[in-house]
């Protein structure tokens, strides 16, 4: 999440994104559980008093008291959707960083934080189309870079849970085998009534028995596994600023609309 | 609402004056749009400001010839992160709007790709916002708003529109693209103006 000044995307009615979201505001939340996620992730679920619910796609801010006032807030994505006030956040640990090592490795259970939003009404998906109405189904390519997974997973999760007849692909780019989040529920999502399409991309190291060597993903890779331009999908693409303007590059090479492409970019904080 | 988080005690205590409420010094420079980068010639770049009355419009060439500014600004991005000191070569919007007529109060800032953003004209005149083409002594990265974006340093950074081709005069203040969805209508970072 970083410089904000730029989208080359349509503007959305006023009405449809005020109606569309709730408000945010501060909230106090506890920590119910946190877990592994990865080697480098923790996974955090929170009970966030008087959370209003949010959509797939959106973010919150993490804000950090330290006993003499001090405070550092940071935004991330949220890996949950719909009413419930259970918030699941996956937080990835930056080497410099000074609030995601806190959050990674220091919290626990019973824990507080203090939390704002939900926030972005843009970077979001909701669902159409029901079963009988396939004709308006438009298909959704969601591709993520490492921890840019944790907004496509809350979408793909949400399509899964609405029964939506949309056709989804998820192309995920990512280190090692073990650097895959969220991935007992991806595996699920994949074999659910409401299909998800996966491919993954592993840069580092592969499994073993995997078909391709590991590389960072090629154009030619990225024509291969996404919805052809030709079937206009909705693409949302959210990883580190290198792999977005690669991949939305690309994109527009291969004939995707600018306006059809949503990106979410992981700065360096 | 705040409350101490048990076990944090942060790193950095060079709390600097210069830095608004809730924000944290960066020496990278972040990127967040909401599409893809548009790739904008500077042949085919074109500058317009429209007015109730007509059109002032500016190419790349007649740009470059404009009286041009080095600029020395801190800046402070929604997403909680500023950068102090930075360094840009633009035009002030007095310059450009030295010769225009208008009695309307409000702009909306265009892109290149479709991106708006809305500013009040007062924000933008004495010496308070630019078009700027050079960042750090290099003409501007693609993917940091360039050839040209708008620079209004006093306020959140996505005001500081990238891509921009033109400005539109408005009756009233009407929202952009991030003031639809979900940031401020003004934007001043030392309120904490991020969120309606």
């Amino acid at each position: 999440m970083s410089d904000a000044a730029g989208g080359s995307t349509q503007v959305a009615s006023p009405g449809a994104a005020l109606r569309a979201v709730p408000r945010a505001g501060w909230h106090a939340a506890t920590v119910a559980a946190t877990r592994r996620e990865t080697p480098n992730a923790t996974r955090l679920e929170l009970d966030v008093d008087g959370w209003p619910g949010n959509a797939p796609g959106q973010h919150l801010d993490v804000r950090l008291t330290a006993p003499d006032g001090y405070t550092a807030t940071r935004s991330y994505s949220i890996a949950s959707s719909g009413p419930s006030t259970r918030v699941v956040l996956a937080i990835d640990k930056l080497p410099d960083g000074e609030v995601s090592p806190f959050l990674v490795d220091e919290v626990r259970a019973g824990d507080q934080l203090e939390v704002h939003g939900p926030l972005g009404a843009f970077f979001v998906w909701r669902p159409g189309s029901r079963l009988g109405a396939a004709a308006d189904a438009r298909p959704v390519q969601l591709i993520a870079g490492g921890s840019g997974v944790v907004p496509l997973y809350a979408i793909a999760q949400a399509h899964a849970d609405a029964g939506d007849l949309a056709p989804f692909r998820l192309l995920y780019s990512v280190r090692t085998p073990e650097d895959v989040y969220f991935a007992d529920e991806l595996r699920e999502l994949v074999a659910a009534s409401a299909p998800l399409r996966l491919d993954l991309v592993y840069t580092r190291r592969t499994p073993e028995g995997w078909s391709k060597p590991a590389g960072r993903i090629t154009r030619k890779a990225l024509e291969d596994a996404v919805i052809p331009a030709g079937e206009r999908p909705l693409v949302y693409v959210c990883g580190s600023t290198g792999f977005v303007e690669r991949v939305a590059d690309w994109l527009v090479e291969l004939g995707h609309e600018a306006r059809s492409i949503r990106t979410e970019r992981y700065g360096g904080m | 609402m705040s409350f101490i988080t048990r076990g944090f005690s942060g790193r950095s205590r060079e709390r600097d004056d210069r830095l608004p409420p809730g924000q944290t010094l960066v020496h990278d420079f972040p990127v967040l749009s909401a599409g893809p980068t548009p790739d904008v010639d500077t042949a085919d770049w074109e500058f317009t400001i429209r007015t109730e009355s007509g059109e002032h419009r500016w190419n790349w060439d007649e740009f470059m010839a404009l009286d041009i500014e080095d600029v020395s600004t801190d800046i402070h991005c929604v997403t909680h992160w500023s950068k102090l000191g930075t360094s840009w070569r633009g035009v002030s919007l007095d310059t450009l709007f030295a010769d225009v007529e208008t009695e309307l109060e409000y702009v909306m800032a265009h892109s290149y790709g479709g991106y708006t953003t809305n500013v009040p004209l007062e924000e933008l005149l004495d010496g308070q916002a630019w078009v700027a083409f050079e960042f750090d002594g290099e003409p501007l990265d693609p993917e940091h708003g360039g050839p040209a974006r708008l620079l209004v340093p006093h306020l959140y950074f996505w005001k500081s529109a990238k891509w921009v081709r033109g400005l539109e005069m408005m009756d009233q203040d009407e929202p952009g693209f991030w003031e639809q969805n979900g940031y401020h209508l003004h934007g001043d970072p030392w309120k904490e103006e991020r969120y309606w």
